[in-house]
């Protein structure tokens, strides 16, 4: 017993790995663990050694935390599917059509992800804003049409977020499509296929691990968004990030804050166990 | 050679007028004339970048012609979408679709067609008979096939739909020799059982002999000699042709007085084969297996003097190379008739005129 401890000790790949475990475990590990030890702590506690509590997951039941768990969610998963639905043309027409045009679309696509969040969602707000906003001036100018206000509603956070985190399906998309050989499907092509057969026995299938990973890396993010409820949503809609913020500065009830995200963590963790059980990273990375 | 072929019938099953597929300003595919016949084996061969893999995308619908036709039974297909045409194809990387198993790949074309599941089966496993493919591998992935089985695979799924014809796109070029060589058999076997014309394209001219009922020599988007594999063998029409026919030896020769060949390399007045009036200048080619080495000059109506420069078993024979002058020539003799003696010999060697051919640059 000893000794098998210490040849696994003395193994080569375990020394070289044991600097990055050893980072993890205090930048990674200790973190969440220490977030999960204070949800269970009582309200407004500061420091370990009061009692053990499950007050803040009741809490955020009985206090209507859940509508912003639900809001969160449910922004999360409408971006992804808008920005699946958005990317598959454009990952195709980069694969397959565009040629050497794909190149520049590509840049221009990736250039703005270089200006911060925050500055491009608050170009938004001066677009949309009431009365002298870009659009809704240039429409009164131009055509006398009076428009009511277009920020500050679901609807317009959910544009925002389609907005900023398009790329990230766009990306892994594009290259989960040009993973699929055009010979299978020059093949399907020769075997009778018509266009949407190729699509849906060929393309989709070959394309889907590309089309998994996106629609994750954009939901797990999406999960996290703030900037585009506070900037373009206003208070319509508290989202989990906001609230977590809210609780572990405003209301200093840290407790609180712990346990909104456990359950946070937990939820999208669970998620993304079963998802990433059916996709085969490695091979979509050796591959291209 | 035998020429023991099924011929079904000679109307043409697919004719092709004037074919030409240009990319800027390389034609590819340069006015090309053929007519394949109903139920032939008929195979291109040419090297990388002859055209015939762009010769048999057209034919299979993939690519557009520039100009010309492409008749199928009579009927003009040049604007027939290939999931149209009655043709399948076995790509050369098979493309097979790696997320189905064995059966799916087979049923696709079924599948696309909407045939019922229950006989789409029940065609699947005829197939899988008619390709030597055990009936369990219905459920394999055929990403866990050997090389040969996803070879049968692809024909099998080109199958499927009982097509008029198949095309092959140089299927066996990635297979190990000793596996290559029993699917040409089987291949030729199968074409023979199904009775279908089976276009072929390689660069192999072996290959395309030990299968073909015609073969098509392509060059630069030409065909520039069309027969049978003996035709070809026995009577290529210029260097090009000979040249694919693997190692041979070649001499420049020009007509000298009475019929006889002048061969100013050696100095030396050669007896020719029997060629039309037309040659005034080009090539005298002997196979290694026509060449042998002579005790004395006059045991053949042509010698040349060298000195043996090496040997290779080859199994059932022997090849030498002799060294003379500037030149290595290739002897090959059969094992019981070997060479007696020693390298860096001299040796004179020879061949009779009716074994030599004489060709144009």
């Amino acid at each position: 017993m000893r000794s098998s401890l210490r040849d696994w000790l003395s193994n080569p790949g375990v020394i070289s790995a044991s600097p990055l475990a050893v980072f993890l475990v205090i930048g990674f590990l200790g973190p969440i663990a220490i977030v999960f030890g204070f949800s269970f702590l009582p309200e407004r506690t500061f420091g370990f050694g009061g009692e053990w509590t499950l007050d803040n997951y009741a809490r955020f039941f009985s206090h209507g935390y859940y509508k912003t768990f639900l809001w969160s969610f449910g922004l999360a998963a409408a971006t992804t599917v808008c920005t699946i639905l958005i990317s598959y043309p454009v990952a195709y027409g980069l694969c397959r059509t565009f040629g050497r045009w794909s190149t520049i679309i590509m840049l221009l696509l990736v250039i703005p992800i270089f200006v911060s969040e925050n500055v491009r969602l608050f170009g938004w707000v001066l677009f949309l804003l009431k009365g002298g906003g870009v659009l809704a001036g240039s429409l009164k100018n131009l055509f006398g049409i009076e428009t009511g206000s277009m920020l500050y509603t679901p609807e317009v956070i959910l544009m925002g977020m389609v907005y900023v985190y398009l790329p990230f399906t766009l990306f892994p998309m594009n290259l989960g499509l040009s993973m699929v050989p055009q010979d299978q499907v020059n093949a399907a092509r020769d075997l009778g296929a018509n266009r949407w057969q190729i699509f849906r026995e060929v393309e989709l299938p070959l394309a889907m691990p590309g089309i998994l990973v996106g629609a994750l890396l954009t939901f797990v993010l999406a999960i996290g968004a703030i900037s585009e409820a506070k900037l373009l949503g206003g208070t319509t809609v508290v989202m989990l990030a906001h609230a977590i913020q809210h609780e572990f500065t405003y209301a200093q009830n840290w407790p609180l804050g712990s346990a909104i995200s456990v359950i946070t963590i937990s939820v999208t963790g669970i998620l993304v166990f079963f998802v990433m059980r059916r996709i085969d990273l490695d091979q979509l990375l050796r591959r291209r | 050679m035998s020429q023991a072929t099924d011929q079904q019938g000679s109307q043409p099953i697919l004719r092709l007028v004037n074919l030409t597929k240009r990319y800027g300003d390389l034609a590819a595919v340069d006015d090309l004339t053929l007519e394949i016949v109903d139920g032939e084996f008929f195979t291109i061969v040419g090297p990388s970048g002859s055209g015939k893999s762009t010769l048999l995308r057209m034919l299979a619908g993939l690519d557009k012609p520039t100009q010309g036709d492409i008749f199928l039974r009579g009927g003009r297909i040049n604007d027939v979408p290939a999931n149209r045409r009655p043709t399948c194809m076995v790509f050369q990387s098979l493309a097979l679709f790696d997320h189905k198993t064995v059966g799916h790949n087979i049923e696709f074309s079924l599948k696309m067609r909407g045939v019922d599941p229950v006989s789409r089966r029940k065609r699947c496993m005829e197939l899988m008979t008619t390709v030597r493919l055990p009936e369990n591998f219905y459920t394999k992935p055929v990403t866990q096939c050997s090389g040969g089985e996803r070879q049968r695979v692809a024909v099998a799924r080109a199958l499927a739909s009982d097509p008029d014809i198949l095309f092959f796109d140089e299927p066996l070029s990635a297979i190990d020799y000793r596996l290559r060589k029993l699917l040409e058999v089987e291949l030729k076997d199968l074409h023979r059982t199904t009775g279908k014309t089976f276009v072929y394209i390689t660069h192999s001219l072996e290959e395309a002999m030990v299968m073909s009922d015609r073969i098509g020599i392509m060059r630069e988007g030409k065909l520039i000699q069309i027969g049978t594999p003996n035709d070809i063998y026995t009577r290529p029409q210029n260097r090009f042709v000979s040249g694919f026919m693997g190692e041979i030896n070649t001499l420049e020769v020009r007509t000298g007085s009475n019929g006889m060949l002048e061969c100013p390399e050696f100095g030396k007045t050669l007896t020719s084969p029997d060629r039309g009036e037309d040659f005034s200048a080009g090539f005298l080619v002997i196979r290694p297996e026509s060449m042998r080495f002579l005790r004395n000059p006059n045991d053949a109506e042509n010698h040349i003097e060298g000195s043996l420069f090496n040997e290779y078993a080859l199994g059932s024979r022997v090849q030498y190379h002799v060294r003379a002058g500037e030149k290595m020539f290739i002897v090959e003799q059969l094992r019981e008739d070997a060479y007696q003696g020693n390298l860096n010999d001299d040796v004179i060697i020879g061949w009779d005129a009716a074994d030599s051919v004489l060709v144009t640059d």
